[in-house]
């Protein structure tokens, strides 16, 4: 009995979201783009929630108006910082992180929190090892505030990890967390008061890949190609049927490194995370590093013709056919 | 281009991608005793790259050295030799079986860097068994040397490169002056196969060895891991009998449609 009640007491304050560790204090930096806060900050947001402390978001940008107003009404945002510099413009590295370092010196933050997404992979290490501490990469769960969950080896183990630093740095796995929504009220802004450094590199030039289609990461419904789509133009045949069900298209590696579509579209270790409410491989035979992009999808379905392809062992359902006659078929009769 | 260039570039013997890994009985790590380990593909990425500008170079009559590092157990000297038989010209081996966490890595290539005065460290994205997806970008701000990371493409001009990264939704490309820090996505280059030729001359090539405590660094471990586990298990390997079947079940059983 008091064994019990020995351990429901931990649990009862998890649930109250550290009351007592007051003294969390939490930066989430913020990643934007075309005036619009990026989806996977929403996700890190709700992590952030979970230390139980308060939030500071960062948004940094050459006029970021636009984004300041709309994480001023996030749910859980008690405080903007906003910095304001035409440095800031792009999402170069070497400045962004000596503003998380300086903003860190400044407030005196526990917690700095990004998405791992490809800006917080990027940023959030370089500060890390600026301010001496380790970084915790791609969390999928909040055990306390100084304890997290992470996969590792392709998420064909998972870690908990306890840090000892006194400042924890952390990017977020977005899939993991649902999304935070928003606030009744504004959370004042302030200027961060740091001044932009000296850049060491130069932006040059981007290219994104424009799609009607739902954001990969984000998509409640995904359908991906693989190898055995054989070329670019068959890829048409999942974009008709992504468009019937509101779904987003990805690829496993075979498919991006053949050239059949675009690398930003790769699912996996090494590419993007997803976690959809569905999920359908089709021609895809289901290696260890696309199983790790895509095996928490809540439901999967593969299609392909070759029986043995390992893809089946994950499938909730699982349709041996070629492809070529069973995805026109499913699209016209969903 | 310069004519002269110094690369270095940081290699890491891991568990071969291929193997099916398994968390030990303790709970504490992943197996590692008497499985296959192979050098981490992006650093094989990056070996590649580096010979590659290498070549290049000789072409136009300039020179680049490629100095191949990696931080570990004695066994990390196979992935060293690896790399030598792919075309690097020596190596470096930062010997400790003590557990190397990447802001350790970082300090220990940093002690490296000041020692050796490269143009330009290249490192793989990420190592494929913590996939921390960290240790160039804390090189990069311990050295306070510009980063250029997930790289796909990479042109060299005097004293400069030009990078194209892969980013969420596209590409962009960034120019960085040298010294700086490159890390390599998959699709930057396909790695060679070393010839056995190759891999015999290798085994002359000079290796260098240092430990820790000449280079000075605390590599105290800063995370602690307190336990490893198998992740929950998927219920799959259902399979439908038709299109009509697989949209009922999706329609009425999993209620996804």
């Amino acid at each position: 009995m008091f064994a019990l009640r020995r351990t429901a007491l931990p649990a009862l304050s998890l649930a109250r979201g550290y009351a007592t560790s007051g003294n969390v204090s939490a930066l989430l930096f913020v990643e934007h783009k075309d005036n619009k806060v990026a989806a996977s900050t929403l996700n890190a947001l709700t992590a952030a929630s979970k230390l139980g402390g308060s939030i500071t978001a960062l948004v940094a940008g050459n006029a970021p108006d636009a984004v300041v107003s709309e994480v001023a009404k996030l749910s859980g945002v008690s405080k903007v910082l906003v910095a304001k510099d035409a440095a800031f413009e792009h999402t170069l590295p070497e400045s962004q992180a000596s503003l998380l370092v300086e903003a860190q010196k400044k407030h005196g933050f526990t917690h700095l929190i990004a998405s791992h997404s490809a800006f917080g992979k990027n940023v959030m290490p370089r500060a890390a090892a600026i301010l001496d501490v380790a970084q915790i990469s791609d969390i999928t769960g909040i055990e306390s505030a100084d304890t997290f969950v992470r996969p590792i080896y392709a998420g064909n183990a998972i870690a908990t990890v306890k840090s000892n630093d006194s400042i924890k740095v952390i990017t977020v796995r977005g899939t993991a967390f649902p999304a935070a929504g928003h606030q009744d009220s504004a959370a004042p802004q302030e200027d961060a008061g740091v001044s932009a450094d000296k850049d060491l590199s130069e932006y040059v030039s981007e290219h994104m890949q424009k799609s009607d289609r739902p954001e990969l990461d984000s998509a409640s419904r995904v359908i991906a190609g693989g190898r055995g789509m054989k070329n670019g133009e068959n890829f048409g045949l999942l974009y008709e049927m992504a468009d019937k069900i509101g779904a987003a298209v990805g690829a496993s590696r075979a498919a991006v490194d053949a050239g059949y579509v675009d690398n930003s579209l790769q699912i996996g270790q090494t590419g993007k995370i997803v976690a959809p409410e569905l999920y359908v491989a089709v021609g895809i035979s289901g290696a260890i590093q696309h199983l790790a992009g895509m095996k928490d999808s809540k439901t999967i379905v593969a299609i392909n013709k070759d029986p043995e392809a390992p893809i089946f062992q994950v499938a909730d359902y699982g349709l041996v056919a070629d492809l070529f006659t069973a995805v026109p078929e499913l699209t016209k009769k969903l | 281009m310069s004519s002269n260039l110094r690369i270095l570039v940081a290699c890491k013997r891991v568990v071969d991608y291929a193997v099916k890994i398994r968390v030990n009985a303790a709970g504490t790590a992943v197996e590692t005793a008497n499985v296959k380990h192979s050098m981490n593909p992006f650093d094989e990425i990056g070996t590649e790259q580096a010979i590659q500008i290498k070549e290049a170079l000789a072409k136009s009559k300039g020179n680049a050295e490629v100095i191949v590092v990696s931080c570990g157990p004695t066994k990390s000297q196979e992935t060293l030799r690896t790399a030598l038989a792919m075309g690097a010209d020596r190596a470096i081996h930062v010997e400790t079986n003590d557990e190397l966490q990447p802001l350790a890595v970082a300090k220990l290539l940093k002690a490296v860097v000041e020692k050796e005065k490269p143009d330009m460290v290249i490192l793989g994205k990420q190592a494929i068994d913590d996939d921390s997806n960290q240790t160039g970008q804390m090189l990069a701000g311990l050295l306070n040397w510009p980063q250029a990371t997930f790289a796909s493409k990479v042109e060299l001009s005097e004293k400069a490169m030009t990078v194209t990264r892969e980013v969420d939704g596209g590409v962009e490309t960034v120019k960085t002056p040298l010294p700086a820090i490159l890390t390599t996505d998959l699709r930057l280059n396909v790695p060679r196969y070393a010839s056995l030729p190759n891999i015999m001359k290798a085994k002359k090539k000079p290796l260098a060895k240092f430990t820790v405590a000449d280079l000075a660094v605390d590599i105290k471990p800063r995370i602690e891991i307190l336990k490893v586990s198998e992740p929950p298990k998927r219920q799959g390997g259902k399979l439908v009998e038709s299109v009509d079947d697989l949209v009922d079940k999706l329609k009425n059983e999993a209620k996804v449609l």
